[in-house]
């Protein structure tokens, strides 16, 4: 264990755990919508973010984009980013309806039971990743390297990176705009009254499909803008199989937050996100999944509904 | 008729609730709904909602057939219910509860009046305007559900037992209000246990019986009708 590596490393420990955390943290409302309104662990929903980085990495070949950041000028790396985000939500909103719309809504209309849902996820997760993965040989592929990371501005010890402020800001723009959109307009107090009684919305003149046609919808868009930013950063490949790891630790993150309650899921991510990078830093990079699934399972033990525990109907979102 | 039901079959699973009934409420009237636990009542009022499916039989509103409409369709045709027990949003405020039941409704400007026409009605709740819901008292709850059924400006409201739960106090009141709104020009389908008062404030009623109507007639024709008062009204 190596407390003095922790110490010494700790600011970018830390800030690389937020930046990663928000990826998580915007998967995981995914997770938490849908199970909010339907109850139903959408396992398909790491797919979701899998095809959002398969169509903006294609969209950018097709557009012929250069791998090389350190020569594109601002505008070209705006552009880039622009369609690339264009892509990877569209893309990946529409997967995410496609599925409901394919695999849950017959299930729904023939009232399955829990189980039919559940394998059913499990099956058009394989489904997605495994299409993928004949189409593409099963090979990883190179992102575009877009932004050159770099430190921007010094905090005492605190370094923070071109990548890392882009990240963060995102996704705290994409979650404030989240929670207003459920807890003012319309249409979220729709997703707020069915994730809370469906029959009781339905008397209210809700229409639970278009409810849920909703919630997939803004999660597979902000699947798309998590595989955009994690495309981004250093990491960046894409694979047939990458959304496993991540829509595991996404869903990790959901259910640490509380299921089904939009802070939670910001919460969790970046918690998740820190934890994972702090066991980089005692116990080295072999650790660094490890980690969060224990982190998940000894929190449950104290707290079984998860750090904010709402509901999202219940959530004063 | 506003509402004509006709040979109405309802089941859960293979287990039938509802055998055929047949009923009709007019234009202005407050038609109730009387019957023991179990007989049946909230079965029907879904079913007029339309969130519980027919076996058979039909239901015809306005004389067009609905019984096929979906459920936010009918609320959007003038039909809106306040449901059995504590139907609020338990996580909302009163507002956005009054709001959910304008939620099919578009006109800004009525529905701020209709908002304060249930405040006039229900003046405790424009006391309570951000508490939120889940932590009002039971009477407050009930209050709040029949003025969101309000909201919808429904022709038709379905009250589902909305007494249930209240002081007996509380319980005169309701009722003063459920005849004030029907003055207002809603006709209402009336949903009680407590028999006595429901009956003494309808223009006509139904009994009904382990999924059966048993009875028909006017309100006061079934407060003097013996058996009814054996069975429902527990006075010698
Ligand atoms: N969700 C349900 N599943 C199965 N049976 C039900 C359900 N709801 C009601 N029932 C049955 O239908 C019958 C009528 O119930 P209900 O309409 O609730 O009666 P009431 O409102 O008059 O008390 C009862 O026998 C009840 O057990
Ligand atoms: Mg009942």
């Amino acid at each position: 264990m190596d407390v003095a590596g922790l110490l010494r490393d700790f600011p970018e420990l830390t800030l690389t755990g937020l930046e990663q955390g928000a990826i998580y943290a915007l998967v995981a409302l995914g997770y938490t919508l849908v199970y909010g309104v339907l109850k139903l662990i959408n396992f398909a929903h790491s797919e979701v973010f899998m095809i959002g980085s398969f169509a903006a990495l294609w969209t950018w070949q097709g557009l012929g984009f250069v791998y090389d950041a350190e020569a594109a000028p601002l505008g070209s790396f705006l552009l880039a980013v622009l369609v690339g985000v264009i892509a990877a939500a569209g893309a990946s909103a529409l997967t995410a309806v496609t599925i409901e719309r394919v695999a849950y809504r017959p299930l729904r209309k023939r009232n399955a039971p829990p189980l039919a849902f559940l394998i059913t996820a499990i099956g058009a997760s394989f489904v997605l990743a495994e299409g993928i993965g004949v189409y593409t040989h099963r090979a990883p592929y190179g992102m575009p390297r877009l932004l050159q990371p770099e430190v921007v501005f010094q905090l005492g010890g605190w370094k923070f990176t071109n990548t890392q402020l882009i990240v963060i800001t995102v996704t705290l723009l994409a979650m404030v705009a989240l929670d207003q959109f459920v807890s003012r307009s319309r249409l979220g107090r729709g997703i707020r009254a069915v994730a809370q009684d469906p029959d009781t919305s339905a008397l209210m003149g809700v229409n639970k499909d278009r409810v849920i046609f909703l919630v997939f919808l803004i999660g597979g868009l902000m699947a798309g803008v998590a595989a955009l930013l994690w495309n981004i950063l250093p990491i960046g490949v894409a694979k047939f199989n990458m959304g496993f790891l991540i829509g595991l630790k996404a869903f990790a993150a959901a259910v640490l937050g509380g299921i089904g309650n939009l802070r939670g899921a910001l919460l969790g991510g970046l918690l998740l996100g820190v934890a994972e990078n702090y066991a980089v830093g005692l116990f080295g990079t072999d650790w660094k999944d490890f980690v969060g699934f224990v982190l998940l399972v000894v929190l449950l033990m104290f707290r079984p509904t998860g750090l904010l525990g709402e509901s999202l109907g219940r959530a004063r979102a | 008729m506003l509402l004509e039901i006709e040979n109405m079959t309802v089941a859960y699973g293979r287990i039938e609730a509802l055998h055929g009934i047949s009923l009709t409420v007019g234009e202005g009237e407050i038609v109730s709904l009387i019957g023991a636990n179990g007989a049946g009542k909230t079965t029907t009022m879904r079913a007029i909602s339309g969130i519980r499916p027919l076996a058979g039989g039909s239901i015809r509103f306005e004389g067009e057939d609905i019984s096929k409409l979906r459920a936010d369709r009918r609320v959007v045709q003038g039909i809106a219910q306040s449901p059995e027990g504590r139907g609020c949003f338990p996580g909302m405020t009163v507002v956005e509860n009054l709001e959910m039941g304008a939620y099919t409704r578009r006109d800004k400007a009525g529905i701020t009046a209709d908002m304060n026409r249930v405040y006039g009605l229900f003046p405790r709740l424009a006391e309570r305007k951000k508490q939120v819901a889940g932590t009002m008292s039971g009477g407050e709850q009930q209050m709040l559900a029949v003025g969101r059924a309000l909201m919808a400006r429904p022709k038709l409201l379905l009250l589902d037992e909305p007494s249930m739960g209240l002081a007996p106090m509380l319980i005169q009141q309701i009722f003063d209000i459920i005849v004030e709104i029907n003055q207002q020009g809603v006709t209402v389908l009336l949903v009680e246990q407590n028999a006595q008062q429901a009956l003494s404030r309808s223009h006509r009623a139904y009994v009904l019986e382990t999924g059966r109507i048993v009875k028909s007639g006017t309100g006061q024709e079934l407060l003097n009708d013996s058996s009814i008062k054996d069975a429902y009204l527990g006075v010698a």
